[in-house]
């Protein structure tokens, strides 16, 4: 059951590594933005938290997670309760929701941005998707986030150029909060796993993926990261979970997610 | 009582200035005939609400539009809406950027006829900073600050459907009505267009009613347009046209948006777009996508 995998991409050790960030979450609604989060949530769907919830990316939740590959059609999918995305709105002000995001920059207060970047807000040199449900998500259920490519493009030296979600910035929280209301989860990149727990929530490095070394890890980031005296190895996909995870991609979808499909051992 | 319209008369009374609502969601489910209608008027600086795609960017290429009022505007399988960033990147158009609840927040507020609701979506980001006309306020009942979303209250609402009798009972029978509710309330005047007309008597059947999520006085106008949500989906229908939506994001990279809207709307009428896209039967067989 526990066997580890002896062949495994970076792809499908970032998926289970992106699994944990729901493992103690309980009964909420589980959201991975892009294919290797959704199979991250599928996979702690089917294992350690049968308690969460997902949807098909339509309309309805799901009492078993579709596969993100092979489909052709929503007949027979396991629907159980009509979800339209007026009542994802409800569900995400209810707290009852774990997303996992992936932001273009993330800064070293633990926001980030999805809107633009560059220039000026008139005007911005490249215009992206703009906040979305970023400012609400952030203010009102944990987020996690998955970094494909880890690099201080991504986590930025300064501050976000457009602040989408709110993180632990002391100049900007609001009246009447505490830095604890906001949540967040676990940081899942190509090199490493991370989390907010360091001293006054700056990011710390949990885990390195095999074959990376903490100064990989340094030196894409464009701020401090928390470095404990012994920072383990992320530990490898189970046979168990690689059963699940092909079962959830049939077609081998996250083989295109990271370039180049690494192996998951770069040692 | 018939609220029955055409295209041309539904766009008479779009005025430039106004503030417009458009239902759906990105690629999903957009009045886009009556985009089109708009795209041939010399209607201009509209204030856009929308939860956009192609419509607003359409709109901006056309340069119709004064202000965009968003969340996003993308195309969804192509990420980034080609002429929403051109307008952005040339900063020719004004922007209140808000979060997709709060929207509908302020979608909501219009309807209940309340100046604001108050969320706590926004605080701690740039929404608050880039958007000097949002207020942040204190509660009378918490120690908390708060951000008051004002209600955005629409002139005219456009929505698209998929049954209406000519009496503005209107049916959306796709898994989801997105906001559209909403929209179609907050507005003054909702003009839908409807892949299908029919009897009153049609929602007497079964539960039919129960797909009806606006009472017919909301109405304003009905227009019948079969496939009037094309390129964008009619879910259960018609999917989004895929081919046809990277063709006109190809435009942003090669001849414009002036050489589609050439190619596919100037000096056409909506049966002649429907002929140069493949006709009726085409954009009917077109799949909805499984994610």
């Amino acid at each position: 059951m526990t066997t580890p995998a002896k062949d495994y991409t970076l792809a499908e050790l970032m998926i289970v590594a992106g699994a944990e960030a729901f493992r103690h979450e309980g009964e909420v609604l589980a959201t991975g933005i892009g294919m290797l989060p959704r199979i991250a949530a599928s996979l702690a769907m089917k294992t350690f938290n049968t308690d969460l919830m997902m949807t098909d990316s339509e309309a309805f939740l799901l009492s078993e997670p579709n596969p993100v590959t092979g489909r052709t059609s929503h007949v027979g999918q396991k629907q159980e309760t009509w979800m339209g995305f007026s009542r994802i709105f409800d569900n995400v002000w209810s707290r009852k929701r774990h997303a996992m995001v992936g932001p273009t920059q993330i800064d070293k207060f633990g926001q980030t941005n999805i809107s633009a970047l560059g220039g000026t807000y008139e005007q911005p040199k490249v215009m992206m998707l703009g906040v979305r449900g970023f400012p609400g998500n952030s203010i009102s259920h944990p987020n996690s986030f998955f970094v494909p490519s880890h690099s201080t493009k991504t986590f930025v030296a300064g501050e976000c150029d457009m602040v989408a979600s709110i993180g632990y910035n002391p100049d900007r929280l609001p009246k009447g909060y505490v830095m604890d209301d906001v949540k967040m989860g676990l940081v899942i990149t190509d090199l490493c796993v991370m989390d907010w727990k360091g001293a006054n929530h700056s990011l710390r490095l949990l885990s390195l993926h095999p074959g990376i070394t903490v100064e990989q890890v340094v030196e894409n980031t464009g701020f401090e990261v928390e470095v404990p005296a012994t920072v383990p190895t992320t530990p490898a996909p189970t046979e168990e979970q690689m059963a699940i995870i092909r079962l959830m991609d049939p077609k081998d979808g996250r083989a295109y997610q990271i370039k180049g499909n690494p192996a998951g051992d770069r040692s | 009582m018939s609220k029955v319209l055409s295209a041309q008369e539904v766009v008479a009374q779009i005025e430039d200035g106004m503030t417009i609502g458009i239902g759906g969601w990105g690629p999903r489910r957009k009045p886009m005939a009556l985009i089109r209608e708009l795209l041939r008027s010399d209607v201009k600086d509209l204030t856009v609400v929308a939860y956009g795609g192609a419509d607003v960017g359409m709109l901006c290429a056309a340069g119709k539009v004064k202000k965009v009022v968003f969340a996003f505007v993308s195309l969804d399988f192509i990420p980034l809406e080609p002429f929403f960033r051109k307008a952005r990147q040339t900063g020719s158009i004004e922007t209140m950027e808000i979060d997709e609840g709060m929207m509908l927040l302020g979608l909501r507020a219009a309807s209940w006829g309340v100046p604001y609701i108050p969320t706590q979506i926004g605080l701690g980001t740039d929404v608050i900073k880039v958007n000097p006309d949002l207020k942040v306020i204190d509660s009378p009942y918490d120690d908390k600050e708060w951000v008051a979303m004002p209600a955005l209250k629409l002139d005219v609402s456009l929505v698209h459907v998929d049954r209406a009798d000519k009496r503005g009972v209107c049916q959306i029978k796709g898994p989801d009505m997105y906001m559209d509710e909403w929209f179609a309330r907050a507005a003054d005047k909702t003009f839908v267009t409807t892949e299908e007309i029919v009897e009153t008597d049609f929602f007497a059947q079964g539960d039919e009613a129960r797909y009806v999520f606006w009472e017919r006085s909301i109405t304003t106008g009905v227009t019948l347009i079969p496939g009037g949500a094309h390129p964008t989906s009619c879910s259960p229908a018609y999917g989004f046209d895929v081919a046809h939506l990277k063709e006109y994001n190809g435009f942003a990279k090669e001849g414009g948006f002036e050489a589609y809207f050439d190619k596919y709307i100037g000096g056409k009428t909506e049966a002649e777009y429907q002929e140069a896209v493949g006709g009726l039967e085409a954009i009917n067989a077109l799949s909805i996508p499984v994610y």
